[in-house]
């Protein structure tokens, strides 16, 4: 190199750093001064203690074995094992919905639904699962391709009614399954939701939440920003006096007040939807937050083009203003939605066995005393999947519909 | 008939509407157009009349929402007629509380009243807040600028942490934090030293603590003192800033005369207070100041979780701030630190301020997770031990959602002062 730089004098030769990429890259990004330099010491110091702490930890005194024993009830809590068939024939199902949807929103075979798909098969890969768990998980890869390879034979314009149809009727399956119906020594005896747990009560009380407050929160958006100054002034009071207290205070009046306010006689609630109560109310307020956010970020010019055409109150809010105000804060409500499945784990202190529930449970039994470290890191960890996903998503699709870009 | 339809049909010439200005004829024409229209405009039927719509569904709202309420209240008051012989009460929190509280900024034993017990859980929760918002905004801000680093290395790690504690919940970091890192310290005996000293051990954390002496007051005196001299010196630097048109640095200025009156004072005066450093002796540390095990799980969980907040806000602010405005900055001759000090900072504060506020309020909400690690704050006090002795929800209630939602309410009210303070001015 240095010969063949001394020989063509006239040809300039780039300096080493700038000859190698990967050169070039650490001296601009690593060590482009001498601050910049140490910085880069001290991070790489720092990081070696850490990784070094952590895989010691993970690999040498870390005791993984209390995580497969109790894999069931970190799963699906109390659920009767010999009701786990409907728990998978949920997830079979669910596995069709993604398979539908991802048709719905993509169009083609992207690069996410690939990744979607092969979620099955990696679970697969986890040493200490059954034979029978991985021919389920295999059945759920099946069922997502299946459903979105039918969703494609569907003409297009069919296609967003058809999954809309099929997601509700999932719901309605999905609840029923999990519920059970008939008589106690029928093909599908009752399950009492006492008994749901682990990860699977913990993404229902999520989802429920959200869905049961979506309403609720929009009505109090739409109150808040209302001409009448009674209506205003309600959602203000609810909207203010629900962010202004914690949600833990407003679980534990659940628990113990719900059942004071209702008449004499009225059937016992249970604790779960007395919970899944006291965190729809919770997450409506916040939910009319994120909306009014969305409904002030609307020109006056469409309101005012809707009244022009002739549209009542009514028609310009459901067609014209509020498809706009949504769009505009999904990432807003995706990421209050991640804020509200973590928040479910404050049902484990009024004595709900979500995730975090369970894991008490599980470090009170003699057994898997002094475990906290393992039990509690795979638990941060299942949560940390769900949500970085979830806010991976989000942000993709806020790139996608051009939030904040236009 | 949809609109494009509606809009080729031609009129006839003589309903076309006649241009304005052209003559007093063709005005005249118009007022009576006007008229006419005027004249079609028959008011609506009631059912249709938005006035009256309007105060029809208020009314509906009112009576259902009242109606509702009313409903709730008196199931509510004739269950607690079973319960207690008077239904709501709050004369139970002069009687004696009867249980020991953990830890406590001010004098407490199980002698004193329910009330007293209530002030000790509020006061645990302002000491747990304040200090929390004051770590938490520091590791934020430092966080948030790494994240912004232009060394690769700084802004992943920062990137990382942000990732990380973002996206697992609180309350399983505090249980972890708690049980897995705090409980499995090792014996006083074995204690972790760190350099202060500080004793980390499964007693709690051992720090050293200033003992006020006899001269302590005198010198409370004088600090009070040069904070007003301080003030005095601010005040004409600023004038002279401002006739001058060169800012000097007030704020260092402040700081400076402050620490220099504080130094002086600490000198002259007889030792206004004694350092106490905790030692070993036997099983257990001496000296210094203990805090509990529970206190500092708390404190460490919520500044963790709260300062990855507190990053991404300071982040989004400091790049809210357009490139331009940097560029110009340094066009003007400004050094990097002026340009941070003078240009970027002002326009960053002002989105920052918003979401900050609400960080600070979520960490003094957040902290009320106590109860799962048994700190005993207000949540734990009040919600839990006075509640269940007592079986007065609705009172206890009441106090402890009256007492978050002042608090909060408080916090957005100063928090929009200093808001409205550094707004940028517009025409």
């Amino acid at each position: 190199m240095t010969t063949a730089a001394e020989t063509s004098s006239d040809r300039s030769v780039l300096p080493i750093t700038e000859r190698y990429r990967l050169l070039g890259w650490l001296r601009r990004n690593l060590f482009s001064d001498a601050f910049n330099s140490i910085l880069t010491l001290v991070a790489l110091v720092f990081l070696f203690f850490v990784a070094r702490n952590l895989l010691r930890w993970a690999f040498a005194t870390a005791e993984w074995g209390v995580i497969p024993a109790n894999f069931n009830l970190i799963m699906r809590g109390q659920y009767p094992a010999t009701e786990a068939w409907r728990l998978w024939l949920v997830i079979y199902l669910l596995g069709a919905v993604v398979g539908v949807t991802w048709r719905l929103i993509s169009g083609q075979f992207s690069g996410v639904a690939r990744l979607l798909l092969t979620i099955p098969f990696f679970l697969m890969l986890i040493p200490f699962f059954s034979m029978g768990t991985r021919l389920n998980l295999f059945i759920t890869a099946v069922a997502s391709a299946a459903g979105y390879y039918i969703e494609g034979y569907l003409p297009i314009q069919r296609r967003g009614r058809a999954a809309v149809y099929f997601i509700l009727a999932y719901l309605v399956i999905m609840l029923l399954l999990l519920r059970g119906v008939g008589a106690e020594d029928g093909p599908m005896p009752p399950v009492s939701p006492i008994l749901w747990g682990g990860l699977l009560l913990s993404l229902l009380l999520a989802f429920f939440g959200i869905t049961l407050s979506f309403p609720l929160g929009v009505a109090l958006a739409l109150g808040r920003q209302s001409q009448l100054p009674a209506i205003r002034v309600m959602s203000v009071i609810y909207i203010e006096f629900i962010r202004g207290v914690p949600l833990i205070s407003l679980l534990f009046m659940g628990q113990v007040m719900l059942q004071l306010f209702l008449p004499d006689g009225f059937p016992l609630v249970d604790r779960v939807l007395r919970a899944l109560v006291a965190i729809t109310l919770f997450s409506a307020a916040y939910t009319a937050e994120n909306v009014r956010g969305g409904l002030q970020s609307i020109p006056r010019g469409q309101y005012e083009a809707a009244q022009a055409l002739g549209l009542s109150a009514y028609q310009s809010t459901i067609n014209i203003i509020l498809p706009q105000a949504l769009r505009a804060v999904i990432p807003v409500l995706v990421g209050q939605f991640i804020s509200l499945f973590k928040d479910t784990t404050l049902v484990a202190l009024v004595g709900i066995f979500d995730l975090l529930g369970i894991a008490r449970t599980i470090l009170a039994n003699p057994d898997w005393l002094g475990t906290h470290q393992e039990v509690y890191a795979i638990i941060a960890v299942l949560f940390w999947i769900f949500s970085y996903s979830m806010s991976y998503a989000s942000r993709r699709l806020e790139r996608r519909l051009g939030v904040g870009v236009r | 008939m949809p609109l494009s339809v509606c809009l080729s049909v031609r009129l006839p010439a003589e309903q076309l509407p006649a241009p304005p200005f052209k003559n007093g004829a063709k005005l005249s024409i118009d007022r009576s157009t006007m008229q006419n229209i005027h004249a079609s405009q028959v008011r609506p039927p009631f059912y249709r009349d938005e006035r009256v719509l309007g105060i029809f569904s208020q009314v509906l709202v009112v009576v259902i929402v009242l109606g509702l309420g009313l409903f709730f209240f008196s199931n509510m008051i004739s269950g607690l007629r079973e319960k207690h012989s008077v239904p709501i009460s709050f004369s139970f929190l002069g009687q004696a509380a009867g249980f020991d509280i953990g830890e406590s900024l001010i004098d407490y034993s199980r002698e004193r009243t329910y009330l007293r017990a209530f002030v000790v859980g509020l006061l645990n929760t302002f000491q747990v807040a304040i200090l929390g918002i004051v770590f938490a905004t520091a590791l934020g801000i430092l966080i948030g600028v790494m994240r912004l680093s232009a060394n690769f290395l700084v802004s992943r790690v920062a990137a990382v942490y942000i990732d990380i504690f973002r996206n697992i919940p609180l309350l399983v970091l505090l249980i972890f934090w708690a049980q897995g890192v705090f409980l499995k310290l090792p014996r006083v005996a074995e204690a972790i030293v760190l350099p202060g000293p500080i004793f980390l051990s499964n007693r709690g954390v051992a720090i050293p603590w200033g003992i006020p002496t006899d001269s302590w007051p005198t010198y409370l005196l004088v600090l009070a003192a040069g904070i007003i001299l301080g003030a005095v010196v601010a005040y004409f630097l600023r004038e002279q800033g401002k006739r001058t048109g060169r800012m000097p640095l007030v704020t260092l200025w402040f700081l400076v005369t402050v620490a220099a009156v504080g130094l002086v004072g600490w000198i002259v005066l007889p030792q206004p207070m004694n350092i106490d450093q905790p030692f070993l002796e036997g099983f257990n540390t001496q000296g210094g100041k203990i805090l509990s095990q529970q206190f500092m799980a708390l404190l460490s969980g919520l500044i963790i979780y709260t300062a990855a907040f507190i990053a991404e806000v300071v982040r989004a602010g400091i790049q809210s701030v357009s490139k331009g405005q940097r560029e110009a900055a340094t066009a003007l001759g400004l050094s990097p630190a002026q340009t941070l000090r003078l240009v970027i900072f002002p326009q960053a504060l002002r989105v920052i301020i918003p979401p900050l506020t609400s960080q600070y309020l979520n960490l003094t909400k957040n902290s009320s997770l106590a109860i799962a690690i048994g700190y005993p704050d207000l949540f734990a006090v009040a919600g839990n031990t006075i509640l269940n002795q007592t079986g007065r929800e609705i009172e206890m209630f009441t106090m402890i959602m009256g007492t978050y939602l002042s608090l909060s309410l408080l916090t957005s009210f100063l928090m929009n002062v200093y808001n409205r303070r550094i707004r940028l001015v517009e025409r």
